[in-house]
């Protein structure tokens, strides 16, 4: 899951990078309206988390430009204006989820799990396809009951492939739900963690598509 | 005595008994006179009278009355006088009942007292050669001062009986003219602790006015002082919320992790979350302090010495600052409160460590005008975004250009201390370069204390934003 974080204090962005970053998601962080503007124009994020007072303007137009260029991405708002009426201005002018500093980190990870599986249009906390079962909450993954150990990455691509089954997820695609912009991303690093998931996995589960990409193999076949 | 009513209750009641205590006195001294001059003349026209009537010895046997032994009761009006009548050779010729049998006067003519089986008598001796007789006419002093006695108690009786009543009356005016000031006590006695809301002035009686004036400037100030606190408070209280956040999720993250090489660099942005944290409660509370200092006490500060006093005391830094200092500065006194400049120069010198680049260079110089001095600090760090100058003093305003440790609160400081002084805070971006020039503008010409900078030429052409800037 890869997730924007629009925050400007640096030591509350670096604690939701590396915090969210234990809960499998990947995360960008910016510390400006311009700057988040110009982080979603350029990419696709499964959820935005946003705080409402940055040094150059509110995160409540930033909501708003978002929102009126029919941007679905799900937004929660963390913020230290958390009385009532500031809840209910953030969630009319589109957000999502609104939490309130400071907060606990498990909570906020699974905030931001909810709104993006409601984005996704589930409602089920686990993704199961093809004997394949995925607890985005636990990090686990079983298949027929057996639970299987996977790393960060190979979780994040089996996750990403899980998302919407039917779908094939280019090789980009998948890179940019694994990596943030800042880190380092060698040329065949998606091939080696298919390749590691597939021999953790079963082969037949993934299936390629030269040239196009992967995708979860239909259970048909 | 505490209350104002009894107070007043005493006072009125004390007065009234003294005006008729005085008044009395007065109508005894007055009718004893009066009475003395009447029984007087009443004593000479009687003596007279028997004198005309009296011709000789057979005359006078008339008057002569067997009953002497009798004495007539003290205080009866009905016997007042009595009367004798001498021969001039000495002999009692006659003399009224009741009157006694010794001579009542020793004196030949005129008025005479004396004293007479214990009692006082008041006589008017007449003398007739021709017929060879003497009349003395006397009437008993006694007789007098009991007359006298009984007018004051005639008058003293309603007195007794009229200053309870009169005690009556005034306390229960007192009650009712007071009416106002209970009405004023029992409104400021219901109100909440925390309602400051003026008296209405209506309904107040003029010589309570002022007190009730007072009161509400009182409320007015104490109001605008709770509403500013309120407004700290509430500011504060939000600010700390991001670093909680920060502190509580790198918390967690020390928590939850297995990998030792996170932890630590949790803990270590703990650390920096904390450090921060403090500062900010820091600048807090001398905002706080600041807020609450309304005149402050003026006197010739060496701004010099002070900016040396602020580097001396800058901590030990991970990059060393190399600071400059004009010379000139070690000669200029200011006016100004030495702590509070202190604060300000102090602020605007971590403001210019925090924000200064790898070289490090701080400069603090002065410019003298017509009639102003600026005092400013020099740095060549990234300097503040145009549309930023005007807002960098707001309370907790942090723009773009931030510091890590920055709490959003150091130049609104600045600018509070500075106001206190009597100065101003004009900050621009240096023209010549990177970097801000943060001024301490006075507009007051110091010119006797200044001696003149030799700097000042070679400075000029800034690049002059912000509302704050004076005319140069």
């Amino acid at each position: 899951m890869r997730i924007l974080v629009v925050e400007d204090d640096p030591v509350l962005s670096d604690g939701l990078k590396v915090g969210l970053g234990l809960y499998g998601a990947t995360l960008d962080i910016v510390s400006s309206c311009a700057d988040g503007d110009a982080a979603l124009a350029a990419d696709a994020f499964d959820a935005l988390v946003l705080d409402l007072m940055l040094p150059d303007g509110s995160g409540l137009d930033l909501l708003a430009a978002l929102r009126s260029r029919g941007d679905r991405t799900p937004v929660l708002l963390l913020t230290a204006l958390d009385e009532v009426p500031d809840r209910i201005r953030g969630l009319d002018a589109g957000a999502d989820d609104y939490l309130g500093k400071p907060f606990d980190l498990e909570e906020l990870a699974a905030r931001v799990r909810a709104i993006s599986r409601r984005n996704e249009g589930r409602a089920a906390p686990q993704l199961t396809y093809n004997g394949v079962t995925l607890n985005p909450a636990r990090l686990t993954v079983t298949i027929d009951n057996k639970c299987i150990g996977l790393s960060r990455r190979e979780f994040a691509v089996l996750a990403a492939l899980m998302d919407r089954p039917g779908t094939v997820l280019s090789k980009s695609d998948l890179e940019a739900k694994l990596y943030g912009w800042q880190e380092e991303v060698e040329s065949n690093a998606v091939e080696v963690h298919v390749h590691n998931l597939r021999s953790k996995i079963g082969r037949s589960k993934i299936e390629t598509l030269r040239g196009i990409g992967y995708r979860m193999r239909p259970v048909a076949s | 005595m505490n209350s104002l009513k009894s107070r007043l209750f005493l006072i009125l009641v004390a007065a009234t008994s003294l005006i008729w205590l005085t008044a009395t006195c007065w109508i005894y001294v007055g009718a004893t006179r009066e009475i003395e001059s009447v029984l007087d003349s009443r004593l000479q026209e009687a003596a007279r009278m028997v004198l005309s009537l009296a011709s000789g010895n057979d005359a006078a046997a008339a008057l002569k009355d067997d009953d002497s032994a009798s004495v007539p009761e003290t205080m009866s009006y009905e016997r007042q006088l009595s009367c004798q009548i001498w021969s001039l050779d000495g002999r009692l010729v006659a003399r009224s009942s009741g009157a006694p049998d010794e001579s009542l006067s020793d004196k030949r003519a005129g008025f005479s007292q004396r004293l007479i089986k214990g009692e006082t008598w008041r006589v008017y001796t007449a003398e007739d050669p021709a017929k060879g007789v003497r009349v003395s006419v006397g009437d008993r002093l006694g007789l007098r001062s009991h007359l006298v006695g009984e007018i004051i108690k005639g008058l003293l009786a309603p007195l007794l009986l009229a200053i309870p009543l009169l005690g009556l009356l005034i306390y229960a005016s007192l009650g009712r003219g007071l009416l106002p000031l209970q009405a004023l006590a029992r409104e400021l006695g219901h109100r909440n602790a925390d309602d400051m809301s003026p008296v209405a002035t209506g309904t107040i009686p003029a010589e309570i006015q002022p007190v009730v004036a007072s009161l509400n400037h009182l409320f007015r100030k104490v109001r605008e002082a709770m509403q500013h606190e309120r407004e700290l408070t509430a500011f504060a209280a939000h600010e700390l919320r991001t670093p909680l956040a920060g502190l509580r999720t790198q918390a967690q993250i020390a928590m939850v992790t297995g990998d030792g090489n996170v932890r630590k660099a949790a803990l270590r942005q703990i650390m920096v979350a904390v450090d921060r944290t403090t500062r900010m409660v820091r600048q807090l509370l001398a905002m706080a302090k600041l807020d609450s200092i309304h005149d402050a006490k003026q006197s010739r500060v060496n701004i010099g010495d002070l900016i040396e006093e602020v580097i001396g005391a800058m901590p030990a830094l991970d990059r060393e600052a190399t600071v400059g200092l004009d010379p000139a500065l070690k000669g200029t006194m200011v006016s100004a409160n030495r702590e509070l400049l202190l604060v300000a120069v102090r602020n605007l010198h971590e403001n210019a460590v925090r924000h200064m680049d790898e070289s490090g260079n701080i400069r603090w110089s002065m410019e003298k005008r017509a009639d102003s001095l600026a005092v400013f600090v020099e740095d060549d760090g990234p300097g503040i975004p145009k549309d930023e100058i005007a807002l960098v003093t707001s309370r907790f305003f942090r723009g773009r250009n931030k510091s890590p440790l920055g709490s959003g609160l150091g130049l609104s400081i600045v600018d509070l201390a500075l106001r206190a002084c009597g100065a101003q805070l004009v900050l621009q971006n240096r023209s010549g370069g990177r970097g801000l020039r943060a001024q301490i503008v006075w507009q007051v010409a110091q010119d006797s204390e200044i001696r003149d900078s030799p700097a000042d030429s070679n400075r000029s052409g800034f690049d002059r934003v912000g509302p704050h800037l004076s005319p140069a």
